[in-house]
Formats: structure tokens, C-alpha cells, sequence
């Protein structure tokens, strides 16, 4: 019920049209909120650091302005997958990868294709909040504009307002702007880093267990938020948390590892529904039923 | 008094709560803090207690007076602060860039190996005593700059005032060379290790929002480690400041103001090393004891602008690394 509401109060706030100086960056508060967002295929997908293989012959297709979640035993390699996705993994010392990412039918991995452009259309929230702890909140969230083209400043205010309110974050902060990024409670600040994502409209959004280290309720905003940004994104995430795949995903890979120190595999992958309530695999059904894992 | 400090300290209430180790732990951080601080304070207590007869001969103009004549018994300090300013401004200059570059190469670009053998060399660089440096002056550097760099150096630039004149093996410029090479580890190694310390989410972050990696480095890496490196900055200016060994074997100690870093010079702390032998006599000594009290100040304050510049130029309220 409560939930509810403040659903329909931020939702009427936002059809208000709020400021008028500005015409051009009224896009984010005002142009309907929804996209059809790019869709993502793996085909064959191996990664490796250094030597170790960590992941196996992944394949999966990844739809458009749907959440699809990520499941699995700790260490059976989703972050590794995760972090394949938005070419993360080469970060990582290394770091390397075999088999195509397909984003809307172009590899991301094809010979002329800058990772840099490639992280701009397909955004990551990590496990830990990691707000730049120099900047202002203001700052967080256009940091990644900056990078771009030179935005005016009535622009940026505007981005910013509609990144936070997607975020779920804006009324908690628009009195203090200008604060620190480091004076928000935890949940506030993973709400940020996702609000610093959104800000670049990128297409794709991945997230890697976002409310691990978060409370129920900063948890329950961050899936509300999930479930309206979907409408312009596309959404991978991670979690350990099985009430939050089946409740806030639409498809769920299980991943698995059969014997300590082999790579890990997409042991099953379909509709959420399916995956929680006919899975097809045993260790599929064990997982979800909390028999392991 | 101990009372009230005490129970200032909440000392009486850990340890009636059987909180010993608490109490013994912050007895002892206080009595290590306040140690220092009496150190720092008897130091300049004692060299301004030590200068107060040239206090008394010279007065305030003792900081602009060029004079430093033995013989008339006549003291001034501007020369040598001029000397000490410039050396440490210079060898700043050149060796802040590139000991900053050498350690974002390091961490950010070179290999994992390299990083660490490099890195491991830089720091004993950082080691080697200040008279070999003074020695690879005069025996390898002066006559370098010589031969190979005043022929083309002097046309380049003899005609911007502070270059002018004919170019000495021992120079002001000469010394300010020899300093930069030896502030240049201790910037390179500090930097290096407060660049390292940048935690990995932060470049991550920066780089998921699709930044090139010079753009992870400038908007998040060097945020983040401003305050450490402005440490490492301060540490080799208190050293480029002070000095003494390279400097006096190398500056030609000259006790005049020069009008070019061609020209030979002096420092406080060249000259205070090239004369406490001769010192003789109460205003002598008194005036080297003076001249010392002046360069702790001077460093003092170079240090607290550096610090306030930190703070003016920090966007936002917090300084992770605490600045230094
Ligand atoms: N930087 C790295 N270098 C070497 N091996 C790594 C690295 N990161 C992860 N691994 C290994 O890769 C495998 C998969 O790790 P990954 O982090 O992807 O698991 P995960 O499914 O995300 O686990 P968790 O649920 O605990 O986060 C593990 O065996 C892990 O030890
Ligand atoms: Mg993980």
C-alpha cells in the first residue's frame, strides 16, 4: 500500500512540468520516459584471467526493455560475465575474452570498435557504491556527461533532476546538491551511482548486485526503480537475493559450476517464471528452493 | 591541571570501566603528539633564543639587508633567502611534472613488473646521501651543461631577464638541476604510492561512464590522490628547501643577490654550512642561528599555503586521503 502511493505521488510529480527557462532540457522530465532500448546476444562466449578460464561457452540473448537477472553460487563467474557485456573484463589484469557480444546485432568486440564508445551505450552499477568522493552530488551525477559534448548549464540541472528522480533519489537530495557524495547513507549512494548511469542514456544498463551491501528498503526503492526504468532500458543485474529475481526480473540465467576450479556455465536460462517454478535442471531447482548454494 | 586533563580525556572513566588498554593506548597517542609538538617548538624556541643578539644588532632589517661582511660584523639575510627561494622554485618546477609523470607511467601505463622493479629503484634513488649528488655536480653535471647545453641554451633563452650573463659550471642554475634530480624519487616514489592506493572502483567507475583512460586518470584518479601528492610535493620542498650538502658544493657560494640563475649564488643553508666554522664571535654565530630560524619559517609557511591551496581548490568536502 505505502509503496503504492508514493509511486503514484512521484509519478504525478513528474507529469507536472516543473521548470520553464529551459526548452531543451525538458527531455528528461517531460518526453515520455519510455524507448525501445537495444537488445544484446552472446554467442560462444569464453573469459579468462590470465590462464584460468572462468566462464564456458556462454550464450543467451538479452531483450530489449526487459530485466533479465543473473543467479548462481558465489564465484560460479556472473560478475565475470557481467562485467564481459560492457567490456569490463579486459580491465581486469589478464583480462581476455573469446566469443562475440552482440549489441543490436553488432559485436563489441569486432576489430574496430572502441571500448570507450561501447561502455557509453551499456552502463554498469557495481556491487559496492563507489560515488567520486571529490565531487559534489551535482557532479556525480554529470560525470560522465562531462566526458562528453560540452552541456549548458540549464541542461545539466535538468539531466540531473530526471537521472535522480529515475534513480528514485531526487527528493532525498535536491536540497543539497552540493554536498559531498560521501555525505549519503549507503543506499543513497548506490542510488547515485545508478543515477550517474542513467545520466548518459546509455542503452543498456548492467548491474552487479547493487543492494548487497543495502537494507530492505533502500533495496525495495533501487527494484521499484528497476521496474520503471525498464521502459527505456534494457537491464542486466546480478543478485544473490531470489525474492528480488523473481520478483523484479523478467528472464533469470542460472549459472553454475560443476567442480571447483572448472569454468562456470549458464546452467539454464528462461523466463523467470519458469525458472522458478519449472526449472529443468535439478541444480537449477535446488538453487531457487535454497536447497544450495 | 593533570586532573582536568583527565577528565577531559575521559582517562578516569575507561579505566573505571576496566578499560585499560583504551586508556594506556590514548595516553600514549597524546604523550608521541605532544612530543613532537615540544620538539617542533623547542627548535625554533632555541634557534630564535639563539638569534636574539642579531635581533638586537640588525632588528627586522636583518631580512632585507644584502649585507654579510664578517669583518664589519654586518648581517643580512635577503641574498640567501632570494638563493633559497629560487633553487627550490626551480627544482619544484621541473621536478613536480615529471616526477608526477614518471609515477602516473608506472601505475596507470607501464606493466605490472616494471611498475614494481622501477618503482623499487625510484625509491632508492631516493636513498642516496646528499653529498654524491653534490659530487655528480660538480664532476659530471657542471661540465655537461657546459659543453652540451650552454651553447644552445644561452641563445634560447640569454635574452629573458633572470638567464642573462655568462653561464658558470657553478651556478644557481646548476644547483637547482642537481636539487631537481634529487627531490625527483621522492616525488616519483611517494606519488607512485598514493596513485596506487586510488582504489580500483574508483577507476572502474569513471571508465564504466566511458572514459578514455586519460580521462579515468585526470577526473578520478588525481582527485582523488591530490592530497597525497601535494604531500609528496611539500616533502620535496621541505628537502629542496633545506638542502645544504648538493647545494654548498655546487652554488659557488657567492653572498651576493644575483640578477641571473647563470650567475653563482648562495642558500640559507649553504651559507650557514660554509661559515659555521669561521664563526666567531656572538653576532656571527647569533646571525647563522637567525638565518636558520628564518628558513623554518619560510618552509613553515610554504607548507601552510600549500595546505590552504588544497583546500581552496578541492571540489568537494572531503579530502580521502586527509591531505598530509
Ligand atoms: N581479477 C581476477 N583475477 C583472477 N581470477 C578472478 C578474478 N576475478 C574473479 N576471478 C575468479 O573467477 C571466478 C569467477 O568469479 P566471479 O567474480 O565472476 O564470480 P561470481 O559469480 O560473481 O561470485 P560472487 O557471487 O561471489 O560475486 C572465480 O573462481 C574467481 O576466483
Ligand atoms: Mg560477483
Amino acid at each position: 500500500m505505502e509503496r503504492n502511493k508514493t509511486k503514484e505521488q512521484t509519478s504525478k510529480e513528474k507529469a507536472t512540468p516543473k521548470k520553464q527557462e529551459s526548452q531543451t532540457g525538458q527531455r528528461q522530465a517531460e518526453a515520455p520516459m519510455e524507448h525501445t532500448a537495444q537488445s544484446m546476444e552472446v554467442n560462444g562466449l569464453n573469459a579468462y584471467y590470465g590462464g584460468f578460464k572462468a566462464i564456458t561457452d556462454i550464450g543467451m540473448k538479452i531483450a530489449p526493455n526487459k530485466v533479465t537477472a543473473l543467479i548462481g553460487p558465489s564465484g560460479c563467474g556472473k560478475s565475470t560475465f557481467i562485467r564481459t557485456l560492457n567490456r569490463m573484463h579486459e580491465v581486469a589484469r589478464g583480462g581476455r575474452v573469446e566469443g562475440e557480444v552482440l549489441l543490436d546485432g553488432e559485436d563489441i568486440y569486432g576489430k574496430n570498435v572502441d571500448p570507450v564508445q561501447v561502455r557509453r551505450k551499456i552502463g554498469m552499477v557495481f556491487q559496492k557504491p563507489n560515488p567520486f568522493p571529490t565531487m559534489t552530488i551535482y557532479d556525480n551525477v554529470v560525470a560522465g556527461l562531462k566526458l562528453q559534448k560540452r552541456h549548458k548549464k540549464g541542461e545539466l540541472d535538468d539531466i540531473v533532476e530526471g537521472s535522480l528522480r529515475q534513480s528514485a533519489l531526487w527528493d532525498e537530495v535536491k536540497n543539497k546538491l552540493n554536498d559531498s557524495g560521501m555525505s549519503l547513507s549507503g543506499g543513497q549512494q548506490q542510488r547515485l551511482c545508478i543515477a550517474r548511469t542513467l545520466a548518459v542514456e546509455p542503452e543498456v544498463i548492467l548491474l552487479d548486485e547493487p543492494a548487497s551491501a543495502l537494507d530492505p528498503m533502500s533495496t525495495m526503492k533501487i527494484e521499484d526503480a528497476m521496474l520503471e526504468l525498464k521502459k527505456r532500458y534494457t537491464i542486466v543485474i546480478v543478485t544473490h537475493n531470489m525474492q528480488q529475481a523473481s520478483r523484479a526480473s523478467d528472464y533469470t540465467g542460472f549459472f553454475f559450476i560443476e567442480d571447483m576450479g572448472e569454468p562456470g556455465q549458464l546452467w539454464e536460462f528462461a523466463e523467470t517464471e519458469k525458472i522458478f517454478t519449472r526449472p529443468e535442471r535439478k541444480e537449477t531447482e535446488d538453487y531457487v528452493t535454497g536447497r544450495f548454494g | 591541571m593533570l586532573s582536568a586533563l583527565a577528565s577531559r580525556l575521559n582517562l578516569l572513566k575507561q579505566l573505571r570501566q576496566g578499560n585499560f588498554g583504551d586508556a594506556v593506548f590514548k595516553i600514549l597517542a597524546y604523550f608521541f603528539g605532544l612530543f613532537l609538538l615540544f620538539i617542533t617548538l623547542f627548535i625554533m624556541y632555541q634557534l630564535l633564543f639563539q638569534g636574539v643578539p642579531a635581533i638586537r644588532e640588525f632588528g627586522i632589517g636583518f631580512l632585507w639587508s644584502t649585507e654579510f661582511d664578517p669583518v664589519q660584523q654586518q648581517f643580512g639575510a635577503l641574498q640567501f633567502i632570494q638563493g633559497t627561494l629560487v633553487t627550490a622554485f626551480i627544482s619544484m618546477l621541473l621536478a613536480a611534472p615529471i616526477g608526477i609523470g614518471i609515477a602516473a607511467f608506472l601505475v596507470e601505463i607501464a606493466p605490472e613488473r616494471v611498475n614494481r622493479i622501477v618503482g623499487f629503484l625510484v625509491e632508492m634513488l631516493a636513498a642516496i646521501p646528499s653529498v654524491v649528488y653534490g659530487l655528480w655536480g660538480i664532476f659530471v653535471l657542471a661540465p655537461f651543461l657546459r659543453t652540451y647545453v650552454e651553447p644552445w641554451l644561452i641563445p634560447v633563452v640569454g635574452w629573458i631577464p633572470g638567464f642573462e650573463g655568462p653561464f658558470r659550471g657553478y651556478s644557481v642554475f646548476t644547483a637547482s638541476l642537481v636539487l631537481t634530480i634529487m627531490i625527483l624519487p621522492t616525488v616519483a616514489a611517494i606519488s607512485r604510492n598514493v596513485l596506487q592506493a586510488v582504489p580500483r572502483d574508483q577507476r572502474e567507475a569513471m571508465l564504466a561512464l566511458g572514459s578514455t583512460r586519460w580521462e579515468m586518470f585526470s577526473k578520478a584518479v588525481m582527485p582523488y590522490a591530490k592530497g597525497g601528492v601535494i604531500g609528496a610535493l611539500a616533502l620535496a620542498l621541505g628537502r629542496a628547501a633545506g638542502e645544504t650538502m648538493a647545494v654548498t658544493i655546487i652554488i659557488g657560494n657567492a653572498r651576493r643577490v644575483f640578477t641571473s640563475v647563470f650567475d653563482q649564488g648562495a642558500t640559507i643553508a649553504s651559507v650557514i654550512a660554509g661559515n659555521f666554522t669561521d664563526a666567531s664571535g656572538g653576532v656571527y654565530i647569533s646571525s647563522l642561528f637567525l638565518l636558520g630560524f628564518v628558513l623554518f619559517i619560510l618552509t613553515l609557511s610554504i607548507n601552510v599555503v600549500a595546505r590552504l591551496l588544497i583546500r581552496a581548490t578541492s571540489t568537494g568536502p572531503t579530502n580521502p586521503t586527509g591531505g598530509f
